[in-house]
């Protein structure tokens, strides 16, 4: 690439400018919606977003569906049996996978599970979020699903340790309350006093929590993303920071961070819908 | 002969604790009849509450209760869990201590009163929503009462509301643990009232756990009086009071204020030391340190509840029958 070259993409990207100008410039654009353009792609950064915005809800959303009934089934479970072999060889196992690194717990599933390991043949595919020349509703159906077990999996088991730690400590919370004891004397079951008493109360910090930490989940698949090439936002994030694409990981950040934001607001607005204590009257 | 409603012979419950076991009752008798209403008086922690849950098998996991609890000839400690939960609330219910936490913060009250009647009755959905509104109205709360919710209502009207779902299923006994304390005294004395002419209309039998001694007497036909897990003085309601028999009785009227007596003005009775430790009790009787007529002979003798007149028993050295040495 000759100077002249190298001074024309520096124009065209008002690299030559101040860095203070091309900050404001940055911003004035950011207030009409434009996030400028990838160096790396040569598209607006926005329209990227927007694309690889699907394949990540597909995985994130169904890991955290997944991940949540889990953990949350678990720790009502562990609680109202506390202390018990089953409350500690769960809560273990869940903090071990918690405290597992995202790609290497990745990586393993993928020797094991895709690539296959001695008399294991390899069930799934590697990568990817779908197979080339796949056709018919059922066999798209069925390729997708296949390439969604693997990364999913290591998400669900990197995830569901949080559910299930919220779910156990606010139950336990709820455990010495006096509404309980009145739930037991009226003659119900231990599972009926478990589903209709104590859930129904230790679920309101727990869905504030889930939702306060569902905001993280969508960057913290990136590393799941890039050790399953897919492709969605997180590898998006990937790919700019070997660039690095500034523009791009500039609006991955603001996107990131407005999800927290959002995510914030919804816990707000769900919590009354939970809990009438704090509904206005 | 028909069995006694309840029957309880020789209940003791242990709790395990950090600190290892406490005692809270040790060696219960009583015996209530239909229809009959029971007060329990005693200081705080000498195992009121602890009796009451009892009664329905209710302590926590780490408490251990041994002893006889026969409720209509049944034994409550030893039945199996499904006619345990079939008698729970159906046959005896209880009203707890701190109305305030005892119903569930997000569920309509009408709901969790009619939560029983379904759960023990084959009625329909329609029917048992009726009743719930008798019932509310019964204790005096409007029938749309039943769509708030626990903190939407006064400390008074959630207990009526307690009331209401202990006499939801028509039991034979109800048992009150302190049902007022936290209200203030009007209020008070309205539940009580309400309390007593229910359950007296509908013949049903009454444990009423209460510090206050004049309500005791108004409303119970008996009363016991307990001191550090087991009850020293039993006896007609209005004579226990009137003419106690055991000291720490004497002591427990003693403390509790007269109004318009005006020599009681500025010096309070009571004891002069500290509820019993129940880890820490002495040898013998466990009232001797503080008692004012204590003998030497207290220190080796633990009595049993001895005959003290007519319908009346009280477990001191000073009425040992001459019999018995
Ligand atoms: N869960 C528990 N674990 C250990 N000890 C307990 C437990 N519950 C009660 N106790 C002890 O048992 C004794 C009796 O307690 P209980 O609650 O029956 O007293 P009470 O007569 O109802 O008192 P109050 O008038 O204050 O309600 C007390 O010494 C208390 O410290
Ligand atoms: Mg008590």
């Amino acid at each position: 690439m000759s100077a002249a070259q190298l001074a024309e993409l520096r124009h065209t990207f008002a690299l030559d400018k101040p860095v203070v100008v091309q900050f404001g410039d940055y911003l004035l654009r950011l207030a009409h919606g434009d996030l400028g353009v990838s160096f790396q792609y040569r598209t607006p950064v926005l329209r990227l977003i927007l694309e690889h915005l699907g394949a990540t809800v597909y995985l994130v959303g169904t890991a955290t569906l997944l991940a949540a009934a889990l953990g949350l089934w678990l720790g009502a479970r562990t609680a109202w049996r506390r202390g018990g072999a089953a409350d500690r060889a769960n809560t273990a196992i869940a903090l071990t996978l918690w405290s597992v690194p995202t790609f290497w717990l990745g990586l393993i599933l993928i020797v094991v599970f895709a690539v296959g390991v001695g008399p294991i043949p390899g069930l799934f595919p590697t990568g990817g979020i779908s197979a080339p020349g796949v056709t018919g509703i059922f066999p798209v159906v069925a390729d997708r699903l296949a390439h969604l077990v693997l990364p999913c999996l290591t998400l669900v088991a990197v995830l569901y340790a949080q559910y299930l730690l919220i779910m156990r400590s606010s139950l336990l919370d709820e455990m010495g309350e006096d509404y309980l004891t009145t739930a037991r004397a009226k003659g119900l079951r231990d599972t009926e006093v478990l589903r209709r008493h104590a859930v129904p109360n230790a679920l309101l910090p727990t869905v504030t929590l889930v939702f306060l930490q569902l905001g993280t989940v969508v960057s913290g698949a990136v590393l799941v993303e890039a050790v399953f090439s897919w492709p969605g936002l997180g590898s998006l994030f990937y790919q700019a920071l070997t660039v690095p694409d500034l523009p791009l990981l500039q609006g991955l950040f603001l996107f990131f961070s407005a999800s927290v934001i959002v995510m914030n607001l919804l816990a707000e607005l769900l919590c009354p819908l939970l809990d009438p204590r704090v509904r206005t009257g | 002969m028909t069995p006694a409603l309840l029957e309880i012979a020789d209940l003791r419950v242990t709790y395990r604790s950090a600190s290892g076991e406490v005692p809270a009752l040790r060696g219960i008798d009583l015996t209530i009849e239909a229809g009959q209403k029971v007060g329990i008086a005693g200081e705080s922690g000498c195992g009121k509450s602890t009796l009451a849950l009892s009664l329905l098998r209710l302590l926590p996991r780490g408490a251990r209760a041994t002893g006889r609890i026969c409720f209509e000839g049944e034994d409550i400690l030893t039945m199996g869990w499904g006619r345990l939960r079939a008698v729970r609330w159906s046959e005896a219910s209880i009203v707890f201590q701190g109305a305030m936490h005892s119903l569930n913060p997000v569920r309509q009250v009408g709901s969790q009163v009619l939560e029983p009647i379904l759960l023990h009755e084959e009625v329909e959905q329609a029917e048992a929503r009726a009743r719930v509104s008798r019932l509310f109205e019964d204790v005096g709360l409007a029938a749309s009462t039943a769509h708030a919710y626990p903190h939407q209502l006064s400390g008074g009207q959630r207990q009526r509301v307690m009331i209401a779902m202990a006499l939801a299923c028509s039991p034979r006994l109800v048992v009150a643990d302190e049902p007022t304390s936290a209200l203030d005294v009007m209020v008070q004395a309205q539940i009580l009232r309400l309390v007593d002419r229910l359950v007296t209309g509908q013949g049903i039998g009454l444990v009423l756990i209460s510090h206050d001694l004049s309500v005791l007497t108004s409303t119970c036909d008996r009363v016991a009086v307990m001191y550090a897990g087991r009850i020293v003085e039993e006896g007609p309601a209005a004579e226990v009071f009137a003419a106690p028999r055991h000291p720490y009785t004497a002591a427990l009227v003693a403390a509790y204020p007269r109004i318009g007596d005006e020599t009681a003005r500025g010096k309070p009775g009571g004891l002069a030391g500290d509820p019993p430790d129940p880890q820490r009790l002495p040898a013998g009787c466990s009232f001797r340190p503080l008692c004012p007529v204590a003998v030497a002979e207290c220190e080796r003798l633990d009595p049993p509840l001895w005959p003290a007149g007519a319908g009346r028993q009280a477990a001191c050295i000073h009425l040992r029958p001459s019999d018995v040495r």
